[in-house]
């Protein structure tokens, strides 16, 4: 059996851990918002600024919810609908008129969603398994099998698991610690309680 | 030069994201990559693009561009020389 | 563990329709990299793209509705033959690998263009899958990295076959990106040469099914990992970590010594980086003397189907004993030795290793064994 020891739901300038709250600020819209938020966590990462919205909130989420962590080999599975959409449409811009046609290499390289998939894993050394999944509604039916599957096979220790949502301002984190000891079972219940928001799990 | 200097200054933070970085932080003899402002390889790419875009200057060669971002210095003298806009 | 085999595939690319034709072109040196103009700005490049007057040939026999998009209708004219020949049953699982889909939607529809998880579902329902579709979007090693979850989703008993759908297509979207990268090589690229400059974009669609039958044809999927070099967002580790580790967990799962492994097909995207990266990772695997081959002349990088396009290459080699080649290869330019295979090659073979890198970061290492 497996268990979830911790999670993290941010929405709406609120960042909730084990279903506590860890932070408010309800006024900023998202680049405001996690400015703040990277600065209350202390940490002396100045590549967070370079990041784009999504490798933002992804990696907030998981400094936050991976700060007991020591282990390494933590596979991580993030999903969300709209892929890298926030950014792409920022990279379209800078392509749509053939007059002002100035590609940014910054920007082109967070085109792909699983590249919060890479941040993560250089900021906690994670040499371990990592899938980014597409879809409309976070798939609980293939994503508890497949975390069970990989660290009973061996394959990673422990599994970092949720939904990234992030387009056109509206953003939402719901990650999950799946291990062998925790609070919670790694059920289907509990994952879809904690990607619905629900607090009180 | 020095407004030019400081022009470069202030289109490098905005350019590479430079949170918390202002143009008294940035020396114009300090090494841009490595030390210094710890730019990378990603950096160097957009620097590319901010000499096209601001200054009209195509620079492909990477090696050139190696020692042309040496240091606010060497950028300054270079973007003097062969600016189009 | 169950054993999982990898079974019957189609492709469609620049330089055939079909598993069997893309083979034959491979071998005789075929390729598809034409020097191109798809914008003003980004002038004439060297890329592989599949002649409409084809595409359009094989849309109008299969009646595939005009208002798809053309990445859409590629991937259903892909799927289309390996459903034929089995349709999909109660649990079938129908497993999507794209970077991009369609992403050129973005230049008229800014708002909601390129909604993948309704182009995923339509194609589900398209070829009456019961189950929703899993779309993996994890940058170059996308393609072989489905297959990676195909087997495992077989291993843990959540359905008896999986069908794999890879595909990717051209578009200024890209091409303007990695323009800005400057990895673009300005002439036909040339994987692990000392000359080579850089890459060059195609696109292609591809499709298998995976099953726990045996068939004569079938190849064991025997081993696979997918393992992050967490060094760098673009660029690979220096010391290839994450295609090291890889290529070592699928090692280790397959039972098997690196001598056993008869031929490499690797990323060999051309770019300075990445081949070097790949020879170093090879030489700490102990794998410097096998026979390696990129398909990347070929082709050009196929990004979200290159992947699954030379894993079902390679595949073929496995059956017809045969080694393909790495076209445009010369003299190696890698700091480390590696045995770059520039001549195709007739010799009986059973094992095989498929190895891919991407953006973020990502590795894959995936064996395939003829028993």
């Amino acid at each position: 059996m497996l268990y979830i020891s911790h999670y993290i739901q941010i929405q709406k300038g609120k960042v909730y851990k084990d279903g506590a709250l860890y932070f408010e600020d309800s006024n900023s819209e998202f680049k405001t918002f996690a400015k703040n938020l990277y600065q209350s966590l202390e940490v002396q990462y100045p590549k967070f600024y370079k990041m784009d919205n999504l490798c933002k909130l992804a990696f907030l989420a998981s400094e936050i919810i991976l700060a007991d962590n020591t282990t390494l080999d933590v596979a991580l599975i993030f999903s969300n609908k709209e892929g890298s959409f926030d950014t792409d449409i920022q990279h379209q811009q800078h392509i749509q008129h053939p007059d002002e046609f100035y590609p940014s290499p910054a920007i082109f390289v967070y085109t792909l969603p699983n590249i919060c998939l890479g941040e993560i894993s250089i900021r906690h050394n994670f040499q371990s398994e990592s899938a980014f999944l597409i879809a409309e509604h976070y798939q609980t039916e293939y994503i508890r099998p497949y975390t069970d599957f990989l660290i009973r096979s061996g394959k990673a220790q422990k599994a970092l698991c949720g939904w990234l949502k992030m387009i056109h301002g509206n953003y939402e984190a719901n990650l999950y610690l799946v291990e062998s000891a925790g609070g919670l079972v790694h059920n289907k219940n509990n994952i879809e309680n904690i990607i619905n928001n629900n607090l009180n799990i | 030069m020095t407004t030019l200097k400081e022009q470069l200054k202030q289109q490098i933070i905005e350019a590479l994201n430079l949170e918390d970085i202002h143009i008294e932080d940035i020396q114009d003899e300090d090494p841009l990559f490595g030390e210094g402002l710890g730019l990378d390889s990603i950096d160097a790419l957009e620097l590319i693009v901010l000499l096209d875009k601001q200054y009209g200057i195509k620079l492909t060669d990477p090696v050139k561009g190696k020692q042309i971002f040496s240091s606010i210095n060497s950028l300054a003298d270079f973007v003097a020389q062969n600016r189009c806009k | 563990m169950k054993p999982v085999f990898l079974q019957e595939s189609h492709i469609i690319s620049p330089i055939g329709i079909g598993t069997e034709e893309n083979f034959l072109s491979v071998h005789q040196g075929i390729s598809g990299i034409q020097p191109k103009t798809i914008h003003p700005v980004l002038g004439t490049t060297y890329i592989a793209q599949i002649e409409d007057s084809s595409l359009q040939d094989i849309f109008s026999s299969l009646a595939l509705q005009e208002q798809s998009s053309r990445i859409e209708k590629m991937a259903i004219a892909t799927l289309d033959p390996i459903v034929k020949n089995k349709k999909p049953i109660a649990n079938s699982l129908l497993i999507l690998s794209t970077t991009k889909a369609n992403v050129q939607e973005l230049s008229y529809n800014p708002q909601h263009g390129n909604n993948i998880p309704e182009l995923a579902a339509r194609l589900a329902k398209h070829f009456g899958f019961l189950n929703p579709p899993i779309v993996l979007s994890n940058a170059c090693v996308s393609g072989v990295m489905a297959l990676s979850l195909a087997k495992r989703y077989l291993q843990m008993g959540l359905c008896e076959e999986a069908y794999v759908l890879a595909f990717d297509e051209i578009s200024v979207f890209i091409q303007s990106g990695f323009h800005a990268f400057q990895a673009l090589s300005p002439e036909p690229c040339k994987p692990y040469d000392k000359d080579r400059k850089g890459l060059n974009l195609g696109e292609a669609a591809v499709a298998c099914r995976v099953s726990l039958e045996k068939h004569p044809d079938s190849l064991r999927i025997a081993g696979d990992a997918n393992i992050n070099d967490a060094n760098h967002i673009s660029g690979p580790s220096r010391t290839g970590e994450g295609l090291y580790l890889s290529i070592t967990k699928a090692l280790q799962e397959a039972s098997l010594q690196p001598k056993d492994i008869e031929y490499i097909v690797a990323h060999g995207t051309a770019t300075l980086y990445n081949d070097e990266m790949e020879a170093t990772a090879f030489h700490r695997c102990g794998l410097s003397p096998i026979p390696v081959a990129s398909y990347k002349a070929n082709y050009g990088h196929t990004l979200g189907a290159s992947g699954l396009l030379e894993t079902v290459l390679m595949a073929t080699c496995l059956r017809k004993g045969y080694l393909l080649p790495t076209k445009n290869f010369k003299d190696l330019g890698t700091s480390k030795a590696i045995h770059v295979l520039n001549d195709g090659l007739q010799k009986d073979i059973s094992i095989a290793l498929k190895t891919a890198s991407g953006f973020a970061g990502t590795n894959t290492a995936l064996i395939l064994v003829k028993e």
